[in-house]
């Protein structure tokens, strides 16, 4: 019971921190320093791990593809086999895990630590809503730089398929074929769900952190503990998402 | 402190706390607590380490529910949300609580930036103004990190300074500071109610603060409100209580954590 009605707090709360936040977006235009100061921030942190990652699973995909289709000699659709699962799935769940990881775990380490040495009662006191300054532009930095980081991770794991597919001699499939496999069943609706998924992942990701540091009460420990929690909650999240999100894309 | 650039216009505000309690849990920390500070005085409440002054502030700032009782600021409930946005009451918190990201020059401006008060030169000229005030000029582009905990309190307190309140709230602000700087801090506080009629409710142990600059002087023990009265008055109080909080005598022979009362 103590549970259940924790849960509902923290959903409760983290509703309400949204609308806050969203309630001050009129104050963007006067908070842009901070928001290209985020969207930097994430890119900064997250491209470089984004890259080298999706680079791999293209390339394990590829490579799985290879192993199941090259017995049957079916290599052709390798590409696409790729390009889809890359769009439509992993790209972005992998990157909403990254920015979980990299970003959410800065942020609600930052909110939390903020928090517990008073600096948020100290906003308070001076009239800045914490929501405001802390919370929006993060926010809107996450909604830019998310579609941006799952086409790169899109474009960088194609790219992996296409080196292994290649270069594997079980394989060796034609860079150009392959290609023309993403290019032939890859549709754009497949990368605008995906698209639509990595904004939704991102967002709720990054509001979980803010909720969950600005929550915090206690001392060191607890900052600690708030980061575990964030990551925790944002990873579960994220994935029970992508499965309704998912259910709900293909019906259209 | 001059007036000669455009300050503006501040009006005294007083508040009144009217039977506050406030329990953790089950721990009382505060019990039956009236008091009321009139517009532009000079309020001072001490009291033991540990009895609640930190607590009262952050009820006087709004930032906590009180379990029992109200505060009322220029008759404003302070619970309710509007209120604070209609008074210009600045905090200066025990430990500081300067923003650690930011610079000290970016702390003093943060305030006036989020709300707008002044072009770019005007501002950086009130913060160093502010800055020189508490003789920091050489710390603006440190960070808190960067700081001694003197420096910290005193950055605070230039902090609540460049918001131009109406209302300041001292937690402790002579702590930590040498003695010459605490007669500073007692300087600024008596000078800004000369100045611009600012009632500033000081929570201190330091005595020479208190029965310098203090109007009133209130003494608050174990959660219980034990004498309010001007500072002459609680120089001579015979409250054996108060004596021996204001002047207490080292007795090696009878030693206090041997005493049996
Ligand atoms: N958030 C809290 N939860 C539980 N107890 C608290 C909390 N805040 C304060 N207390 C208790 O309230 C009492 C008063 O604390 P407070 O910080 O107000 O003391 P103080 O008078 O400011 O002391 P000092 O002079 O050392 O600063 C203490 O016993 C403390 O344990
Ligand atoms: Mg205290």
């Amino acid at each position: 019971m103590k549970q259940i009605n924790k849960i509902l707090e923290d959903f409760g709360s983290t509703i309400i921190l949204a609308l806050r936040a969203f309630s001050y977006l009129p104050c963007l235009p006067r908070q842009w320093y901070r928001l290209v100061e985020q969207c930097y921030l994430i890119g900064y942190t997250t491209l470089p791990i984004v890259a080298i990652l999706s680079f791999f699973i293209g390339g394990v995909l590829a490579l799985q593809a290879g192993y199941s289709l090259a017995p049957v000699a079916a290599q052709d659709f390798i590409g696409s086999l790729v390009g889809l699962s890359l769009a439509r799935e992993l790209a972005p769940v992998m990157t909403a895990i990254l920015v979980a990881g990299r970003v959410g775990s800065a942020i609600s380490a930052e909110l939390a630590t903020m928090k517990v040495y008073q600096e948020v009662d100290a906003l308070v006191t001076m009239n800045i809503p914490p929501e405001r300054i802390l919370v929006m532009p993060r926010l809107i930095a996450i909604l830019i730089m998310m579609p941006i980081l799952t086409i790169i991770a899109n474009l960088i794991g194609w790219i992996g398929g296409a080196v292994v597919a290649q270069n594997v001699d079980f394989i060796q499939l034609d860079t150009r074929i392959y290609f023309q496999g993403i290019k032939n069943f890859v549709t754009f609706r497949d990368i605008l769900d995906g698209l639509i998924k990595a904004e939704i992942f991102g967002f709720v990701t990054i509001l979980v952190c803010c909720n969950v540091g600005l929550q915090t009460v206690g001392g060191p420990r607890e900052i600690g503990s708030s980061v575990t929690r964030a990551v925790v909650i944002s990873l579960i999240l994220i994935l029970l998402l992508d499965y309704f999100v998912t259910s709900v894309l293909l019906k259209f | 402190m001059t007036s000669d650039t455009k300050e503006q216009k501040r009006t005294s505000i007083g508040l009144k706390i009217e039977d506050f309690s406030k329990s953790y849990d089950s721990v009382e920390v505060l019990r039956h607590v009236s008091l009321e500070v009139e517009p532009g005085e000079i309020f001072v409440i001490m009291c033991p380490s540990g009895s609640g002054k930190s607590v009262l502030l952050k009820h006087v700032a709004g930032l906590e529910i009180p379990t029992n009782g109200r505060i009322v600021i220029d008759g404003m409930d302070i619970a309710e949300p509007k209120t604070r946005s209609q008074l210009h009451m600045a905090l200066v918190f025990q430990a500081g609580a300067l923003f650690n990201s930011m610079s000290v020059f970016d702390n003093l401006a943060l305030y006036p930036r989020e709300h707008r008060l002044y072009d770019k030169k005007a501002l950086r000229d009130k913060v160093m103004k502010a800055l020189e005030t508490l003789s920091l000029e050489d710390a603006a582009e440190k960070f808190p990190s960067q700081l001694s905990g003197g420096m910290r309190k005193r950055v605070a307190i230039a902090r609540a300074l460049v918001m131009e309140p109406e209302l300041i709230l001292y937690d402790e602000p002579t702590s930590e500071l040498d003695p010459t700087m605490g007669a500073t801090i007692s300087e600024i506080i008596a000078d800004l109610r000369e100045e611009f009629g600012v009632t500033s409710l000081v929570v201190s142990h330091d005595r020479d603060l208190a029965l310098t600059i203090a109007d009133r002087v209130a003494i608050l023990m174990h959660g219980d409100l034990l004498e309010v009265d001007t500072r002459e008055n609680i120089k001579k109080s015979d409250n054996p209580k108060v004596k021996d909080f204001l002047n207490p005598v080292i007795d090696i022979k009878n030693p206090r954590f041997k005493r049996k009362d």
